[in-house]
């Protein structure tokens, strides 16, 4: 895949972006296709009826199968059978449970020896979100989805020598001795980091028509520290494992179709920005897509990230055998682990993690269900004049020359502008990834959002899954949201129940 | 004009079958090769259901060995019956309940120290439901006194959504009436007697089952578990066989559209050749030389539902089905509409197929005569795993044919799961 190089530095590209001026055109496209792209990516105003292929949200990948808890689990419809057995080699170790070393199947061991889950799919379930049990009662939670990423601001000094290094931003540090995340599981022999502890506190909200939501506002804590004290500025982050389905085409669209939304006029005072990861495997500085603040440049970085943090598998882009262990963590990094020199010197060799990343790219968007009822018009009108289209940007047309033949030039529906919006104090985490600040987060894409109970029932709704309806997502909603949230909180009730439908549709 | 009945006489003289053939029957005959198929899987169940009885009603090494072979018996039905998936959304999303794999067997009953006891994320890994009366799930408790269809189900199958949780089907049986194997991709420990599976597959002790002189302890409940999934893989294979027959609604959705239909054949024998059989069952365990990645792991079967698998997918592609009783039911078939159109073709992927089951049978021999599937793919077994290589490679080159057909009946490349006209790029902006 072709990124943009930059070789100027930061401070440049901000400076171009602040600007206001739109990136550049499109270099995978000729003109003829520009203006046609142009027209079809156009938010709709008419909502008489459905657009053209807007039941197919995942473009030709798009699924027509029974609407059952393996709805995410398809592979994309338009993937060759020489696909298909690439991605069912990726979902068998996708669903692997790995073993601690030393293990009998040297292949398959290297867990840990800190590790948040054994296998991918333990916490994104059925390949859709992580949950978390007990949901709203105090107390120590489970959940192995919901994982604590700890970080340290930088101090005064490095701030200061950062800024005359002319350097990015001074970098928060990990936890000294925790590492970058909590891991709750260790290998035998070896402590666990602790417990996640949540205390709900209920905020009740009274909106227009007489309706009260209660939203569970939680704070976190860790418990049964396995390592001594955390230091006392540790910031704590929870991010919930998101939905698998279509993270190949949001890799597929075009960097300046991103940067577009950036430099496009917004209502509402909304802004977004871009997210910038440095790529592990080039070097290079690159546009940051996934997880909850864009922070990972493409899904091997974020895969490979999730073998290293949450299982504690080395891989090429992480290659530390030992994780998230800490160099205050002696009695970690003397445990055995998994490499064995005639298999590769990683616990998971490349070929391995070609196949993870292969399946996780094309996990295919179910087909939208209901484009042409009533209600659900109403509910998409309402979405749009809301200015919820603001951010959730509903259409793009993937580049021609996208790695995989299955996803080029195909017309997706995922509602994201894949940029940071400050969301306001109530979401804020306080911590800083790359570029994204303490109250910023990444739009979350929305396709195949209204069949997240279908796959896990007790799947819930944000960065740290604490919101338990689509309704209460919404009235998370802070910073430069708040306009578009107070417009849902004044409709009538029936103008919510709609625009409620309208997302069960996707 | 003359010139045209000519050649249609030449064509009929030349070549009957092919003349006659035409996609409506051949989905229909295809519908009944399904209905067959599940009605030999659901007679295997029955059977082994009676044995599992007599099992239970007497144990000893003999109704155990008994009941062993019924479901040794019963997987060559069900394993051809595969062929059907992935075309037919109505078997897909039945499929799990009845194969689905592979599982923690600690979930069900006791497991070897071995297995690991370690706080662990899958959080029914050592659930034990057999020993245990009252469960701890979700953070919630929940009653598992009695052992029924519905603990097994709706509360335990999937549990959390954690795909290795597999309480019911046949490898959940297979579990039960073998145990643990416990001999990786080593030798088979001394002593044991019998073929290469006998001496090498789990070993549990007819013991288990036996309540007056209880080994494993808790076995009236194992008894129960063996009794109710057992039970439940009638039903299962009961309402599929309905699904096929006359009014059923998997039949129904293949001879509505035969065109559809024969994408569906075609999804299934191609799925299953390449992305489920050469890819996640067998090139995923030979790469990580890892026997937790073999379909039968603990009755060191999976040398014959490989097998069986392509069995299956000959099956459909020849409309020739040789039933439990050794009667063969033949029609119209996929072969003769090729034919018709291209009979190089037919061919091609006659030969094609024939290879796969050529290495297939090599290595089935193998492991009858030589040692088990997870022996063959044992790290730096070179000749075992050039056996297993053999059998992905047929079946790579197999599907490379089946694409062709495809395209030679004119089914697209690319629309295989219903997508519609957006697979052209171009038709985006129509």
């Amino acid at each position: 895949m072709r990124r943009i190089r930059r070789t100027a530095g930061l401070g440049l590209l901000f400076a171009l972006t602040a600007t206001g001026a739109a990136a550049a055109p499109r270099g995978d496209i000729n003109e003829a296709d520009r203006l046609r792209v142009q027209a079809v990516t156009k938010a709709t105003t008419d909502f008489s009826k459905a657009e053209p292929y807007e039941t197919m949200q995942g473009g030709a990948g798009t699924v027509d199968k029974l609407v059952n808890a393996d709805i995410f689990s398809h592979p994309a419809a338009n993937l060759d059978f020489e696909g298909r057995q690439e991605f069912l080699v990726g979902n068998g170790l996708f669903r692997k449970d790995w073993v601690s070393s030393p293990s009998s199947t040297q292949a398959s061991d290297g867990l840990g020896p800190l590790f948040n889950a054994r296998s991918c799919q333990a916490c994104h379930v059925k390949d859709g979100r992580g949950s978390l049990p007990n949901l709203g009662t105090t107390g120590k939670m489970d959940s192995v989805g919901l994982l604590i990423r700890l970080a340290l601001p930088p101090s005064a000094d490095a701030a200061r020598a950062a800024v005359s290094a002319d350097a990015d931003a001074a970098k928060w540090l990990p936890d000294p001795v925790y590492g970058e995340q909590l891991q709750p599981f260790a290998v035998s022999g070896l402590p666990a980091e602790g417990r996640v502890h949540i205390d709900y506190t209920e905020v009740p909200v009274a909106l227009n028509g007489g309706e009260t939501v209660v939203l569970l506002e939680p704070a976190y804590r860790v418990l049964d520290l396995g390592y001594g004290p955390m230091h006392p500025d540790v910031v704590m982050s929870p991010r919930l494992a998101p939905p698998m389905p279509g993270l190949g085409l949001l890799e597929a669209i075009h960097e300046n179709d991103i940067l577009d939304n950036a430099a496009r006029a917004k209502p509402d005072g909304v802004k977004g920005r871009p997210n910038w990861a440095r790529s592990p495997s080039t070097g290079e500085t690159v546009l940051g897509r996934f997880n909850w603040k864009a922070g990972k440049a493409d899904v091997m970085h974020q895969s490979s990230a999730a073998f290293s943090g949450d299982m504690g598998l080395s891989s090429p882009l992480f290659p530390s055998h030992y994780g998230d262990c800490t160099g205050k963590q002696p009695e970690c990094l003397k445990m055995p682990h998994g490499a064995q020199p005639h298999l590769g010197e990683h616990e998971v060799p490349e070929r391995l993690m070609k196949f993870v990343a292969f399946y996780s790219r094309n996990l295919a968007l179910p087909k939208r269900r209901d484009i042409d009822n009533e209600r659900v018009l109403a509910g998409k009108k309402l979405f749009y004049e809301s200015q919820c289209i603001a951010c959730h940007v509903p259409k793009y047309v993937t580049r021609r020359d996208a790695e995989r033949p299955e996803h080029r030039f195909q017309l997706i529906w995922p509602y994201t502008d894949l940029l940071l919006h400050d969301m306001g104090p109530g979401l804020a985490d306080g911590q800083t990834e790359g570029q994204a600040g303490g109250t910023e987060w990444r739009t979350p894409p929305l396709w195949g959002i209204g069949l997240t109970k279908t796959v896990n029932p007790a799947a819930t709704w944000l960065h740290d899954g604490r919101a338990r309806t689509l309704l209460e997502a919404i009235l998370w909603h802070g910073g430069e949201a708040q306009a578009a949230r107070d417009r849902v909180a004044a409709m009538t009730p029936e103008e919510r129940a709609d625009l409620i439908r309208f997302l069960e549709s996707l | 004009m003359r010139k045209l009945v000519l050649a249609a006489v030449l064509a009929w003289a030349t070549g009957g079958a092919a003349l006659a053939a035409q996609p409506e029957p051949v989905v229909k005959h295809y519908a009944d090769l399904a209905l067959a198929e599940y009605q030999d899987a659901l007679a295997g169940a029955r059977a082994l259901r009676d044995k599992i009885d007599a099992l239970l009603a007497q144990p000893s090494a003999r109704t155990l060995k008994a009941a062993r072979d019924a479901w040794l018996a019963a997987r060559i039905p069900y394993q051809q019956t595969e062929a059907l998936r992935f075309g037919n959304p109505i078997v897909d999303d039945w499929e799990g309940r009845v194969n689905a794999w592979p599982l923690d067997e600690g979930m069900i009953d006791y497991v070897d120290e071995s297995y690991g006891t370690e706080s662990d994320v899958n959080a029914y890994y050592v659930v034990n439901v057999i020993a245990n009366k009252e469960l701890l799930m979700g953070g919630k408790r929940v009653d598992a006194s009695t052992i029924d269809a519905h603990l097994l189900r709706d509360v335990l199958h999937e549990a959390d959504g954690n795909e290795a949780n597999v309480a019911t089907g046949y490898h959940a049986i297979e579990f039960l009436l073998w145990g643990q194997d416990l001999n990786g991709t080593g030798p088979a420990p001394e002593g044991r007697t019998g073929t290469p599976q006998e001496r090498h597959s789990g070993n549990r002790p007819h013991t288990d089952f036996d309540v007056k002189q209880c080994t494993g302890g808790n076995c009236a409940r194992r008894a129960q578990y063996l009794k109710t999934a057992t039970d439940l893989l009638v039903s299962d294979l009961e309402e599929m066989v309905g699904h096929w027959e006359e009014s059923g609604a998997a039949r129904k959705e293949v001879v509505r559209d035969a065109r559809a239909g024969l994408i569906a054949m075609l999804t299934g024998m191609g799925s299953l050749s390449y992305g489920e059989l050469a890819g996640e069952r067998i090139k995923l365990g030979l790469m990580l030389h890892d026997p937790e990645e073999e379909h039968d792991c603990f009755s060191d079967n999976t040398h014959n539902s490989h097998f069986y698998n392509q069995i299956g997918i000959m099956n459909v592609y020849l409309g020739r089905y040789v039933r439990a009783d050794g009667e063969t039911l033949a029609g119209p078939s996929l072969s003769d509409l090729v034919k018709a159109k291209d009979a190089g073709l037919d061919k091609e992927m006659r030969q094609k197929l024939q290879a796969t089951h050529d290495a297939m049978t090599a290595m089935k021999q193998r492991a009858e005569t030589v040692e088990t599937y997870d022996q063959m793919i044992a790290e730096g077994n070179t000749e075992g795993n050039a056996v297993v290589q053999a059998a992905i490679d047929t079946l790579v080159a197999q599907t490379r044919s089946i694409e062709r057909v495809i395209a030679a009946l004119e089914l697209g490349t690319i629309e295989l799961e219903g997508s519609d006209s957006l697979d052209k790029p171009e038709a985006v902006f129509q």
